[in-house]
């Protein structure tokens, strides 16, 4: 009838990963020298649980390695061992390696035994220093039934004498349960002592004054017999004697610690290291999401709310025959709250699958500390804003981009302590982690009080790679765009820490395809900000409308630069071929859309036509409309899902009277109008049919 | 049949436990921590009390103590689950007033298989 | 011969072995039909958004109840001649299925028929049409004296959407 445990793993392992956060935070925020015991005490008790659970759940490797830092923590909260960096900086890298291991054994992939070996090792050396010998894991898979001592073959019985203290009975245990577990065992007979049984007046029923001798014949060792009254030892007197057996033998025979020497984890057959799985750390793309209460709460209540005012129109008889302004006005009504009940329910919805952003930005104080040791800075991390939220998806996705901006601060932001001090800057860099909602995006800034970038370096990085003229004029918005180049950086020495300068294009398009933005600010000798701005959440888009001959089309409101109206003279011809418009400095390709999208246009000629500056991954386009319609919120239907991708199109909405529109995908297009379909395909010619 | 209440800050053990208990026929509530099953205890009336001894907020140990003081709870059996076989643990919850202990890790069945024997 | 059964549409479906269900429609004088399992709904002809850069007979996506759902004109896919669109234009709705998974599309017809059990026995295998290929069509089927070109939805409407490289002729 065995269960199977192996449906509880998914949670035994969400909730280990969850402690091994709590302890890194934990081992972070620790005061070497004067240690808060309660943070001592979160530590060890999260180790506890991991090394429980995990030894419930047949994970002996981890039940193993975890025992060794639960002693060590163990030892640090009852007060007999000091918290010393060293062991903080050991504990922090156990839980790496823990981290991994867990990993791996969710995974199953193999678990890598060297790196826990050396580990162990490490806490060892520091429990064994002054004196405190580490206690051998003394129950591994040990359950109840203490290795017997098998003693002499073969025994004709025992005779117990019980005698329970008088208050035995308080601790919940029942002399009949026991008696009945040792007529189990053989063939029992029972004598009752009731000398000490006091009048019936002065007898209190939760006490106990009885005493037995029992008598059991069975062939079983003295363990068994006695196991049945572990619970019971220091609250009774007991004594076993042999049956038949000259005298009673004294029970020394002690709870043997079945202490398999530390079996040394089978670093033969298991020590190839494991294939580096993916270093996830605190971002596992999963399925699922965590959904406080609240949350879905609201959501119903909104539902509640949406049927009671579809009831409420409903029962406007709207016969149109009998339609008067009372009815209409009522309609409105109804039609106003049916409005606001639908935007709040989207707004609820949308909520649920927001977590807040304390999810990505876990992973840093971790990270400054390690990196800040390693490169001998002093850095401060502070975050504001861990609270707000943001779409599940969207923080995913977001989180390398934050660590690449990061790394880069410390790497290249902050200054060594001599170098900040010589500057008259306190010794300790601050990195700012700041997020915060405005305008229907989520802002993150990530500030730096570090060197700055400096202009005029990267002006000539960007010449020497042939990216501008030397004598360019740039403002600094263009210059810090430089950044973004791929194969930039401005970096003297590579390090191995933030690589090659091939982070920051990948960085900023991995934002613009979440559908945001990012900025630079900066002022050498004092700091460099990032702003990243996202959309909450992917499945929506403001959008602008436009008209394409009768066809309406969604451009995303973030690839828009500007829209203007064309003026002859700025109109430039390569080749007869490609047509330029010039914008200030700027030459912009223009698209036109008809041809692209094979519809008849109104506009044939340019003069006064309507031109959509757009932007898409570092080049600019201006898309030739007929029309500029309003700006609204569209919600973002796959094309995909019945159909299959189409170039220059991301995807399509449900506009208000019910019709499709399709959402224009900006760099889809720049490369369609470089290489135009060919001729022949296009069916968009023909004029919409009513029924 | 019996309805039990299991006290464990763990999720994962929480839940095998009450789903071998649950398996078993009987009923089960289920407590976070001390206070939650000492809150727990009392809003249900539960023929055995399971509780693990590490736990934030109240631990094993100071819960055994509580419940003892209950009138209603002096005689009930109260298992700790420990993964410590150390002496001074079990001590402890003794002379809190635990009826037993049981060792982790266990398995599912040797939980039914004490828990049938405490409760007869 | 023996004609199939005729069915209307009040009477329970047959339950005899091997026999399937078909709606029929009529596309330029001709009856064809389709798996009536198929068969997610008919709606009437409705406004069309058309999709850049595909081919002619794919005439655009609708919104149905909040999908996307592209729409085939079967005419175009059939070199037959168009026709404006009238009061009896309809659009079936499909489920179409393919290696990676299941589709809704929609084709546009003349009108719509009836439904017929046609059993198993009863198809016969399709000649060479040369205008149709002989991928789209399961069988023939004889109804009521009618001659019911039965086709196979999942190769016809599969071919425009998998591959762009389209040919209508075999």
């Amino acid at each position: 009838m065995a269960i199977d445990i192996t449906q509880f793993h998914e949670t035994f392992f969400e909730e280990s990963f969850e402690g091994l956060d709590i302890m890194e935070s934990g081992l972070l925020n620790l005061d070497i020298g004067a240690a808060d015991n309660d943070t001592v005490n979160a530590i060890f008790r999260a180790a506890h649980s991991i090394k429980g659970g995990s030894a419930t759940f047949g994970f002996s490797e981890v039940a193993e390695f975890t025992h060794g830092m639960e002693t060590l923590l163990d030892e640090m909260r009852d007060g007999s061992r000091d918290v010393t960096q060293e062991s903080v900086d050991t504990l922090l890298q156990s839980v790496d390696c823990l981290r991994e291991m867990l990993g791996a054994s969710r995974d199953k992939t193999p678990i890598d035994l060297e790196r826990a070996e050396a580990l162990k090792k490490e806490l060892e050396k520091i429990l064994s220093s002054d004196n405190n010998s580490i206690k051998s894991p003394s129950e591994n898979d040990e359950s109840n039934n203490t290795a017997s001592v098998s003693e002499s073959s073969g025994c004709d019985g025992w005779e117990i004498k019980f005698k329970p203290y008088h208050d035995m009975l308080r601790t919940g245990n029942d002399p009949v349960r026991m008696f009945r577990e040792l007529a189990e065992l053989g063939d029992l007979s029972v004598e009752i002592d009731i000398s000490q049984l006091p009048a019936l007046e002065d007898l209190d029923p939760e006490e106990s004054y009885l005493s037995w001798k029992l008598t059991l014949k069975a062939d079983v060792e003295k363990e068994k017999v006695k196991e049945i009254f572990e619970w019971v030892e220091d609250e009774c007197d007991i004594e076993f004697n042999e049956l038949s057996a000259a005298t009673d033998k004294a029970d020394n025979t002690a709870n043997v610690m079945a202490n398999a020497t530390t079996a040394p984890p089978q670093t033969t057959d298991n020590s190839k290291k494991t294939a580096a799985p993916k270093k996830t750390a605190t971002s596992t793309d999963s399925a699922s999401i965590r959904v406080s209460i609240d949350k879905v709460d609201a959501l119903i209540n909104m539902v509640g709310e949406l049927v009671i005012t579809q009831s409420m129109i409903g029962q406007l008889d709207c016969d149109l025959d009998e339609f008067d302004n009372n009815r209409m006005e009522k309609l409105r009504d109804g039609l106003t709250l049916l409005e606001r009940n639908t935007r709040e329910l989207q707004e609820s919805v949308m909520r649920i699958r927001m977590l807040p952003i304390s999810f990505a930005f876990n992973r840093f104080p971790r990270m400054v500390h390690d990196l800040c040791q390693k490169l001998n800075k002093k850095i401060e991390l502070k975050t504001t804003g861990e609270q707000t939220e943001l779409d599940k998806t969207v923080m995913e996705k977001i989180g390398d981009p934050l660590v690449h901006l990061v790394r880069n601060s410390i790497d290249h932001g902050i200054e060594m302590p001599e170098e900040r001090i010589a500057a008259d800057k306190p010794e300790t860099g601050i990195i700012e982690l700041n997020a915060f909602h405005k305008g229907g995006n989520i802002i993150i800034e990530i500030k730096d009080d570090g060197a700055g970038f400096n202009k005029e370096r990267i002006k000539a990085k960007a010449v020497e790679r042939g990216l501008i003229s030397s004598d360019e004029q740039l403002s600094d918005e263009k210059i810090y765009d430089l950044l973004f180049q791929p194969g930039f950086s401005t970096a003297e020495q590579l390090s191995d820490i933030s690589g090659r300068g091939v982070g920051m294009d990948v960085v900023r398009r991995n934002i613009r395809e979440l559908g945001g933005n990012i900025d630079v600010s900066s002022e050498m000798g004092k700091g460099t900000t990032f702003t990243i701005r996202l959309p909450l959440t992917l499945a929506i888009l403001d959008g602008q409308l436009v008209c394409v001959g009768s066809e309406i089309y969604i451009t995303p409101l973030v690839s828009i630069v500007e829209s203007l109206q064309i003026k002859k003279e700025f109109v430039n011809n390569i080749a007869g071929q490609t047509e330029l418009y010039k914008v200030r400095d700027d030459y912009i390709p223009i698209v036109r859309m008809h041809n692209i999208f094979g519809i008849d246009a109104e506009q044939k000629n340019l003069e006064g036509g309507l031109l959509v500056i757009v932007e898409g991954d570092g080049k600019k386009a201006g898309l030739l409309v007929d029309d500029l319609l309003g700006q609204q919120q569209v919600v973002i239907k796959s094309l995909e899902t019945n159909y299959k991708r189409v170039d220059g199109v991301s995807g399509a909405t449900i506009l208000g009277d019910g019709t499709v529109a399709l959402i224009l995908d900006v760099d889809g297009l720049i490369e369609l109008s470089r290489n135009p379909p060919t001729s022949g395909n296009t069916s968009t010619n023909q004029v919409r049919e009513v029924a | 049949m019996a309805s039990i209440l299991a006290v464990d800050d763990s999720a994962s053990m929480r839940q095998m436990v009450s789903f071998a208990l649950k398996n078993a026929g009987h009923n089960v509530v289920e407590a976070v921590d001390g206070v939650d099953g000492l809150k727990a205890a009392k809003a249900n009336k539960v023929n055995l009390v399971i509780t693990d001894v590490n736990m934030p907020n109240m631990d094993g140990i100071a819960l055994i103590k509580e419940l003892r003081n209950l009138p209603d709870y002096k005689f009930t059996p109260i298992l700790m689950l420990t993964t410590e076989s150390a002496p001074h643990k079990k001590q402890e919850g003794k002379e809190a007033g635990a009826t037993g202990w049981i060792v982790k890790p266990f398995d599912p069945d040797q939980l039914l298989a004490t828990i049938n024997k405490v409760l007869g | 011969m023996s004609a199939a059964q005729q069915i209307d549409s009040n009477t329970s479906v047959d339950v005899m072995t091997d026999t399937d269900q078909y709606l029929t429609f009529i596309l330029a004088g001709e009856e064809y039909g389709v798996d009536i399992l198929r068969v997610q709904e008919i709606k009437g002809w409705d406004n069309v958004t058309p999709i850049p850069n595909t081919p002619d007979y794919i005439k655009g996506v609708i919104n149905l109840r909040g999908t996307i759902v592209p729409i085939v004109d079967l005419r175009h896919k059939f070199s037959l001649d168009a026709i404006p669109y009238g009061a009896t234009t309809v659009v079936i709705v499909l489920k179409v299925s393919s290696e990676d998974g299941n589709r809704t599309m929609g084709i546009v017809v003349d009108a719509v028929s009836d439904v017929y059990n046609v059993a198993a026995e009863e198809m016969k295998p399709p000649p060479d049409f040369g205008t149709i290929s002989i991928d789209y069509v399961k069988g023939l089927a004889t109804v009521e004296d009618k001659m019911v070109i039965v086709l196979e939805i999942d190769k016809l409407l599969n071919s425009g959407v998998l591959d762009t490289s389209d040919s209508l002729l075999q």
